[in-house]
């Protein structure tokens, strides 16, 4: 029986420089933050970063990791605009891959399902195909619905991982686990996207298999230990960003981070308080903050 | 000139705006009505809880329910449908909606942009990003809320098409059937694509607006008719339901406060 659960650092220390990483959550809820600070502190770059963005993307480009950035959005919430993300994009520092949160769901699909695209009508009339030049057209080989004759679609190809990285309530130390807020996002389809040996995940509890059911309900159970490589004890590894039910997103936190936007000083200030250092002594500063 | 005096009750722009949204759904019947924003959420469950009652509509997160009041408690919620975000594509694909979305540039033939202001390869301004305003336009009904109406928003043309406009749609042929580019809703009037070559028109003019103000604030020669009406004030009932049910804590006058 394998055991995957291993620290931050390990799972980094399945990273290269120069992957493409898909990141769970959304926006800026159930965010695998911890192991997105331990990428900020290690020594890789050039990260091609898979995402509904939020605070996991914008920390990255803040601290220079991020090469090109795949995303349908980037928000913060309460926060509408991403300001590290945007800072990024202003000045040219990433490339940019738009995408229509639908089309980014295809694109997990059919690398999910080892297809090389998936049809859609989405894209079609937009500059989204002006501005993704990986977005191609064709005429279906088959009659459309009603016997209509065959149209002009969009070919969303497979969004190809090397890694995915997600944050969950509940696991076993063998990679099953379980979301208990309202929704999953696609952190799923992020998992079966992903190869053999780049599937991690974060979870706020890691508990024996026997118990893991009565965390939840059955229809809850929507990670099973062959999608993922690697289980992180993680309590708080969401935070700043929202963990339903365990916690809420940490305002004044976010505030911070947002704020550190606005200058190379104010960003280095909240690195050295929030980023550089361990994942104990984050999590004893949030303790302690809200006591 | 006052909004709305004429019923002895002020009305106020925000509930003009509320009645103006909730008529964008009218005829809709039992599909999902999608407004994005707090008085197009607003003005929905106006639409629901009056002559559209068989529309379908979200808690803003991730379930269906059927409370008539815009912001609900978790614990106050009534559910209808779990509703992941994955699910929302299901109804968006399958053309079951009627999303009302923002827009942070809107142009005469509908196109609207969500993701950058300036050259997108470099921009000015970095919005949110595409979103799925490709998927929405192509595939669902649309209209827009503006709750800021000025030139800087009501441009000739947009930087970044995300949403798609009838004329685009056009272009396409048989792709586009499903395109319906209804209506834009502001802070000052209704507007819509009623003309022979689809461009923007002024539908009506909220209580307090003159014609000249809404034509100085938009940025592009909007199709001005003969005889243009004033936006629909609510009833009596509606006015209660916006102010007793739906909207108690009036969070509609702080995105739209009253010029009065």
């Amino acid at each position: 029986m394998t055991h995957k659960v291993m620290t931050e650092d390990e799972v980094v220390g399945r990273l290269r420089s120069g992957m493409t990483v898909a990141i769970g959550g959304w926006a800026s809820r159930r965010k695998p933050m911890s192991i997105v600070r331990a990428i900020v502190r290690s020594d890789i770059d050039d990260l091609t970063v898979v995402t509904h963005g939020g605070p996991d993307l914008g920390l990255l480009c803040a601290a220079g990791k991020v090469r090109r950035a795949v995303y349908a959005f980037v928000s913060l919430d309460t926060i509408p605009l991403e300001p590290h993300f945007r800072a990024a994009r202003q000045s040219g520092a990433i490339e940019d891959e738009p995408l229509d949160e639908g089309l980014f769901h295809l694109g997990l699909q059919a690398a999910a399902w080892r297809v090389p695209f998936l049809p859609s009508r989405v894209g079609l009339g937009s500059d989204l195909l002006r501005d993704n030049p990986r977005l191609t057209t064709f005429t279906s080989p088959v009659p459309g619905p009603g016997g209509r004759e065959p149209e002009e679609l969009v070919a969303m190809p497979a969004i190809e991982l090397d890694a995915a990285l997600c944050h969950l309530n509940v696991a076993d130390r063998r990679g099953n686990a379980m979301f208990l807020g309202p929704d999953l996002y696609w952190d799923d389809l992020m998992l079966q996207a992903a190869p053999t040996g780049g599937r991690f995940i974060s979870a706020e509890k890691v508990v024996d298999t026997a118990e893991l059911a009565g965390h939840g309900t059955l229809h809850q159970m929507r990670i099973s230990r062959m999608m993922v490589d690697g289980v992180v004890d993680a309590p708080g590894g969401a935070h700043f960003t929202l963990c339903d039910p365990e916690y809420p997103r940490d305002e004044a936190v976010q505030r911070a981070y947002a704020a550190s936007a606005k200058s190379p000083e104010a960003w280095a200030a909240f690195r050295a308080e929030w980023v550089d250092i361990s994942e104990d002594e984050y999590q004893r500063k949030v303790r302690e903050a809200a006591a | 000139m006052t909004g709305g005096d004429t019923t002895g009750v002020h009305v106020t722009r925000a509930e003009v705006c509320v009645v103006a949204v909730a008529e964008c759904f009218r005829g809709d019947g039992e599909i999902l009505a999608n407004p994005i924003g707090t008085i197009p959420m607003i003005g929905g469950r106006l639409a629901r809880a009056t002559f559209e009652p068989d529309l379908c509509m979200t808690d803003g997160e991730a379930a269906l329910i059927a409370n008539d009041r815009a912001v609900v408690d978790p614990g106050d919620r009534v559910y209808e449908y779990w509703n992941p975000y994955r699910s929302m594509f299901d109804w968006v694909w399958s053309g079951r909606r009627h999303v009302m979305m923002g827009a942070t540039q809107v142009d005469r033939h509908g196109n609207q942009n969500l993701a950058a202001i300036g050259d997108y390869a470099r921009p000015k301004v970095q919005l949110l990003g595409y979103r799925g305003a490709p998927g929405n336009t192509i595939n669902d009904t649309t209209s827009y809320w503006v709750p800021n109406h000025g030139p800087k928003v009501l441009v000739p043309a947009v930087d970044t098409v995300t949403g798609i406009c009838w004329d685009r749609a056009a272009a396409l042929g048989d792709g586009s059937r499903f395109v319906e580019i209804r209506r834009v809703v502001t802070n000052l009037a209704v507007l819509d694509f009623e003309t022979p070559d689809r461009t923007m028109r002024l539908r009506s003019v909220h209580p307090g607006v003159s014609i000249d103000d809404v034509v100085a604030a938009t940025g592009f020669d909007l199709v001005v008719p003969p005889e243009v009406p004033s936006s629909r004030l609510p009833t009596a009932t509606e006015l209660e339901l916006i102010r007793e049910v739906i909207d108690p804590d009036a969070t509609r006058e702080r995105e739209v406060p009253d010029p009065d």
